[in-house]
């Protein structure tokens, strides 16, 4: 557990200065801020509309949730699984890294639940930063009714969603980023998953759940079917969060394998 | 305590179906600047990897403080420093941050970091992007890297690759105080003889896997016999007389023959025969090769 800690500590210490952990703050960041900007610039012809106060909250955390889930997201855990173990590709590491006194499963565990960790903030953020923000809304235009619906519920339960059903492409891009040390292969691949997932969603195969990149797209439209009806009482763990949960922990035993026998040439 | 820091015993290795390394036998004594020397290729990088367990060697053939590497492997590396080819540095961090980060991972203090900067005259560049760094401070980095945790046993596989002279010379001197005064043990790998010959007391000499020599420095000495060398007239005469009489043939161009030297009242007699048959003996000279040459005549076997 120990080594575990420790090999996680330096993984956070040795992305500062990286892309990878300025992304997790910035992409939520910039996103829900121009989202909130957009509100803001054509409140007007908003509130013209007449929402009730959690139309108005769907309308304006969809904006987020809908780019994030269905085009952003899938591409960022792509790069986060590319990037943790690009860092050790890049500058001829791994060796130093495997000669060090540690667990070589702890120091595999600690770079996974990295990028684990990094996903959670991003979305975390992503959902503090449209709750902080729609009451910022109300502040600077007091016609808006945001202050009359509380989304928290709604929100914790899709970014619960997005992140858990994100997780078994994580486990499969991780893999990859581990294999091969360029940057083609692993985005290429991931590339065409994120948008033959969509399609598959699109098209409404019956076995789309089996395709781990689907998988966002699919906890996503579920949560935006069960909404009109009783928006608070949408489960969690449903089909394809089990799906990506299963998936995420097959793949990352399967990771650890590849790890403990890969050479180090 | 064992006698050898790093034993070896019949070591053999593969990728696949390529053979890498045939019945090793390393014994590095504890205290020793051991070198390890052959040609590029030979098999000295593997050999080291194995010894750190990056490489999976087959179980109770490595054996390092007395210990067998593959169910030991994390109380061994606590006591090893190493340097593998280039050293491995983050780009993007400091030199410091790259020495803070070990810190981290070896639960080391981080004025530790400072220490080492001082030790291999980075202190100035403590703060500069490590990607910036030329290849000698990159080396420099790397060693501060190696030695961070107070090792007992340092792998340190070509470190003065890519140095000028006076960071050879530094390397050189440091190699020494660490054995010197701290009774560490350092195995470093070379392919120029001349670069450890200096400071290396015990020499394993590698070549396509094998071991073709280990002991002393001075051991390697005594195996560069002196030649006597004779230039004469119709050498093949000359040559079959020299055996005639007892004498055993070196080695023999157009006009000279090589016979092992004993002694100079021994080359006059050899000199006083020749002559006596008639033959012209231009000159008599005694040669040595230099350990560079006898480096290459034991890598050069097969």
């Amino acid at each position: 557990m120990r080594t575990l800690y420790i090999s996680l500590i330096s993984e956070f210490y040795k992305s500062r200065k990286t892309l990878a952990l300025w992304a997790a703050i910035l992409l939520p960041v910039i996103i829900c801020g121009l989202i909130t900007f957009g509100f803001y610039s054509s409140s007007e012809r908003i509130i013209a509309f007449h929402y009730p106060p959690m139309i108005l909250w769907a309308n304006y955390s969809g904006a987020a949730l809908g780019v994030m889930g269905f085009l952003i997201m899938p591409f960022y855990v792509i790069f986060m699984a590319f990037s943790v173990n690009n860092i050790e590709h890049k500058n001829d590491t791994w060796k130093m890294l495997f000669a060090q006194p540690l667990n070589k499963f702890s120091i595999y565990a600690a770079k996974y639940l990295y990028a684990v960790f990094m996903i959670f903030i991003c979305l975390l953020l992503f959902a503090s930063l449209t709750f902080a923000f729609g009451h910022l809304l109300q502040v600077l235009v007091p016609k808006y009714n945001f202050s009359q619906y509380n989304p928290l519920h709604i929100l914790i339960n899709s970014y619960a969603k997005l992140f858990l059903s994100s997780l078994g492409i994580l486990s499969l891009q991780f893999i990859m980023s581990l294999f091969w040390s360029d940057f083609l292969k692993p985005m290429g691949i991931g590339f065409i998953g994120a948008i033959m997932g969509i399609i598959i969603v699109n098209v409404g195969w019956k076995y789309a759940y089996f395709i781990p990149y689907s998988l966002p797209t699919l906890a996503l439209r579920i949560t935006k079917v069960n909404k009109g009806a009783n928006p608070l009482e949408f489960p969690v763990f449903t089909q394809e969060i089990w799906t990506s949960l299963i998936y995420a922990a097959i793949l990352f035993i399967v990771g650890y394998f590849i790890v403990t026998r890969k050479s180090i040439k | 305590m064992p006698s050898f820091t790093i034993e070896t015993v019949g070591l053999n290795f593969n990728f696949g179906q390529q053979v890498i390394l045939k019945n090793l036998s390393l014994q590095v004594p504890k205290g020793s600047i051991y070198g390890f020397l052959g040609p590029n290729g030979a098999g000295k990088t593997t050999t080291i990897k194995i010894l750190l367990n990056l490489l999976k060697s087959p179980s109770d053939q490595v054996f390092i403080f007395g210990k067998e590497i593959n169910s030991n492997r994390i109380d061994i590396l606590k006591q090893v420093g190493a340097l593998v080819e280039q050293p491995a540095i983050y780009g993007h961090l400091s030199g410091k941050e790259n020495l803070i980060n070990r810190c981290l991972l070896l639960r080391i203090h981080k004025s530790k970091a400072d220490e080492m900067l001082a030790l291999v005259g980075l202190t100035d560049a403590a703060n500069k992007k490590s990607s910036q760094y030329s290849l000698g401070m990159k080396q420099r980095l790397g060693i501060a890297l190696a030695l961070i945790s107070d090792p007992e046993l340092l792998l340190l596989d070509e470190p003065t690759n890519g140095l000028d002279p006076n960071g050879i010379i530094e390397i050189r001197n440091l190699m020494m105080e660490l054995t010197a005064k701290y009774n560490k043990t350092i195995l470093v790998s070379s392919h120029l003889l001349s670069e450890i010959e200096r400071t290396a007391t015990h020499v394993g000499i590698i070549n396509h896997g094998q071991l073709l020599f280990q002991g002393t420095i001075q051991e390697l000495q005594l195996l560069n016999k002196p030649l006597l060398e004779i230039e004469v007239d119709q050498v093949e005469s000359a040559g079959a007389l020299i055996l005639e009489n007892g004498y055993e043939i070196m080695a023999q161009t157009k006009s000279k023959i090589s016979i092992p030297y004993a002694s100079a009242a021994e080359s006059g007699i050899v000199n006083t025969l020749l002559i006596k048959n008639g033959f012209t003996v231009t000159s008599l000279s005694m040669q040595k090769k230099d350990l560079e040459n006898l480096f290459l005549d034991i890598t050069k076997t097969d």
